[in-house]
């Protein structure tokens, strides 16, 4: 079994973001970045069916700022390659423009399976791994919560509204967007951060022609306006009870 | 050490030695005794690791019990983490491992010279490096790792209390000259609300004493002692490593800190790594000055004081903060009973600082909350301390014993402030 896990960067939440002067972007000026959670989670999913029943785990990205660190803390963690692929450019591409860009290099890899996070906080619609799947014409799960080897398939479950979950068999290759792993993404010690650093076993790839083409292009990006505020209910809680009430009734949200 | 096969111990009935009739019941006492029926693996696992050996030392008198300060709300000390190994605990996956604070009193009464300070990190590191560590204690590592401060705010902002602090202080990579003092803010000071305030406190005083002084602002990192000591080391030495580099760029003559942990970092951890510097706990380098200060008004505050374990038993300084407390106008300070070598922890130390709802799920108080109650006994009205992680840890004991209104906590540099208004 070769699983490849597609990671990227998002801005850490810590520093404020700004918008940019043009309007359309952030001010990457003061922005650190940091491991997508989501990707995160899948890396922990990879390594957890690497230890359970032996598979070779490759952790795959787009090449820009700090993303060599990512991926030697994904060999710390237990990946066995890691891969940069070149699109020309160091800015963060969008879902479908990045799913472009790597789909050849993944098909050079040539895994069984790729894991990857079920969304990013630049892509909450959660299109990568959709968009993945359509590019190399591989089924596709997203939303799963957890993959298990069944022979020449995986099992996985799927989460839907309201706590349901279905277990779904899906043929290989397959393209999964992962949720959350079994156990929280586990401590990658600075030692063996250091030591993969140390090795420096990236391996590069360039994106084949028409990589990072379509996708949307962002025309404004602006800060939330701010409402006018909530109303406060005042008074005993009796009486705060019933104006909660009158409200549910007037807005047609309560039977009876 | 090896297992003694029971078949080599001889028991005679009667037994003459030396001329001496030693028959009897009582020398049964050589008789195979309970802890040759188990097996000595696990504790040899343990001592053979580099740094833990002295564990193997523990003779089981039980000095120790009476001084650790876990102990006395749990059941815990050095002679039962020893005898817990040798009846086959795995330490390495116990909650046990993530208990010791590294307050060195065991340490202090051992005739053995178990040294958990050494044990506890060299232990915690092989589990950190088979990623077993406490969910919170992880949290504070990746803050460490990504923002360089275990309370994960921005590196940016690390200088921000300076714009409230009503007096200068040279931010040296916006503002580059040699300074005489490089005072090193540390986290707390930095960003926790509590810790800011005894910061532009220090500002306050320097001001006054005309000190000629400088920060590394959002240069400075994490000087990553109590990180160390809660067993990631590559972490100490990854920052340990940026801060001399970033040092080395500025010229001053002295450094000063806030903070304990840093100041026995910088005192007797960074030499290892290759840099020395003239480091004083900001303790140390007031007390001598504090006869040139401005007095303005006598504070009627019955106080007591808490030795921090990094400046006291760690470091042998227990005089600089009396001596500040002694020379603030109108003071009246009463002793608690377990004071100076005999100190008792916070709790915040070698790590406890980040282990808090894990630990109190394996104690019947906290630390800070026993020590706020030995406080509140003497009778005194106000906790002085001079250790960043303290303030926090005791307001929010204050709060938790119901002692609100009984008791205030200060930094010692925030009195030094009030008086000075």
């Amino acid at each position: 079994m070769h699983i490849a896990v597609v990671v990227k960067q998002v801005p850490d939440l810590v520093e404020e973001l700004e918008v940019d002067a043009a309007g359309t972007g952030l001010d990457r000026a003061w922005v650190k970045m940091k491991l997508n959670e989501f990707d995160d989670h899948a890396l922990e999913q990879a390594v957890l069916l690497k230890e359970a029943g032996g598979a070779q785990v490759s952790v795959v990205a787009l090449d820009g700022e700090g993303i060599d660190q990512v991926l030697y803390a994904a060999v710390a963690r237990g990946a066995d390659r890691a891969l940069k692929v070149d699109a020309g450019t160091q800015e963060p591409l969008d879902s479908r423009r990045a799913a472009t860009a790597l789909a050849g290099a993944i098909r050079d890899l040539g895994p069984d399976l790729v894991l990857t996070g079920v969304q990013a906080a630049d892509d909450l619609f959660g299109q990568m791994a959709p968009f993945l799947a359509a590019e190399l014409g591989w089924p596709h799960v997203s939303v799963v919560s957890q993959v298990e080897v069944a022979g020449a398939a995986v099992r996985v479950q799927q989460e839907y509204a309201g706590g349901r979950m279905a277990t779904l068999e899906v043929d290989l290759p397959a393209v999964i967007g992962v949720q959350a792993a079994p156990q929280p993404p586990r401590y990658v010690p600075v030692s063996r951060l250091r030591q993969a650093m140390a090795s420096g076993a990236l391996e590069t790839a360039t994106a084949g022609a028409g990589a990072g083409t379509g996708g949307a292009a962002v025309t404004q990006l602006a800060k939330p306006e701010a409402g006018r505020g909530a109303e406060m209910l005042t008074g005993s809680p009796d009486q705060v009870a019933e104006k909660i009430e009158a409200l549910l009734r007037e807005r047609g949200l309560l039977r009876g | 050490m090896s297992k003694v096969e029971p078949g080599r111990v001889r028991e005679d009935e009667h037994l003459i030695v030396e001329g001496m009739d030693i028959s009897g019941h009582w020398n049964r006492m050589f008789e195979q005794r309970v802890l040759w029926s188990h097996d000595t693996g696990p504790l040899e696992k343990l001592t053979a690791i580099t740094g833990a050996e002295s564990l193997a030392y523990c003779y089981q008198c039980g000095k120790c019990t009476s001084a650790c300060p876990v102990d006395s709300v749990g059941s815990y000390s050095p002679r039962k983490i020893f005898r817990k190994v040798q009846t086959g605990t795995d330490l390495l996956t116990n909650p046990d491992l993530w208990l010791c604070t590294t307050c060195a009193n065991c340490l202090r009464v051992c005739p053995k010279e178990v040294n958990m300070i050494s044990i506890m990190p060299a232990l915690r590191e092989v589990a950190v490096t088979e990623a077993n560590v406490p969910p919170e204690l992880q949290k504070a590592f990746e803050n460490t790792f990504q923002h360089g401060n275990p309370l994960g705010e921005p590196a940016r902002k690390r200088a921000d209390w300076v714009a409230e602090a009503g007096a200068p202080a040279t931010i040296l990579p916006r503002e580059r000259r040699p300074v005489d003092v490089l005072f090193y803010v540390e986290c707390y000071w930095s960003y926790h609300p509590r810790g800011r305030d005894a910061a532009r406190a220090f500002a306050r005083v320097m001001e006054k004493l005309g000190v000629d002084w400088g920060i590394l602002g959002p240069e400075e990192k994490c000087s990553c002692d109590s990180q160390r000591l809660a067993g990631e080391r590559g972490l100490f030495e990854m920052l340990a490593e940026q801060n001399i580099r970033t040092l080395a760029k500025y010229e001053f003559s002295r450094m000063v800190t806030s903070d304990p942990h840093a100041y026995n970092a910088l005192r007797n951890e960074y030499p290892k790594l290759g840099a020395e510097y003239p480091i004083q706990h900001y303790t140390q380098f007031l007390a001598p000055l504090m006869g040139q200060l401005p007095w303005k008004r006598r504070l009627d505050y019955k106080v007591t004081f808490h030795d921090p374990c990094y400046l006291g038993r760690h470091n042998g300084e227990y005089d600089a903060p009396r001596e500040m407390i002694r020379q603030i106008p109108g003071l009246q300070f009463t002793e608690m009973f377990r004071c100076k070598a005999n100190g008792y922890c916070c709790g915040g130390g070698g790590g406890g600082m980040w282990l808090d709802s894990f630990t109190g799920n394996h104690v019947t108080e906290r630390l800070s909350e026993r020590r706020v109650r030995e406080a509140v006994e003497t009778g005194a009205e106000m906790l002085v301390v001079c250790c960043p992680y303290e303030v926090s840890r005791f307001e929010d004991a204050v709060k938790s014993t119901g002692n609100e209104g009984r008791l205030l906590v200060r930094d010692v540099i925030e009195l030094v402030d009030e008086a000075l208004r």
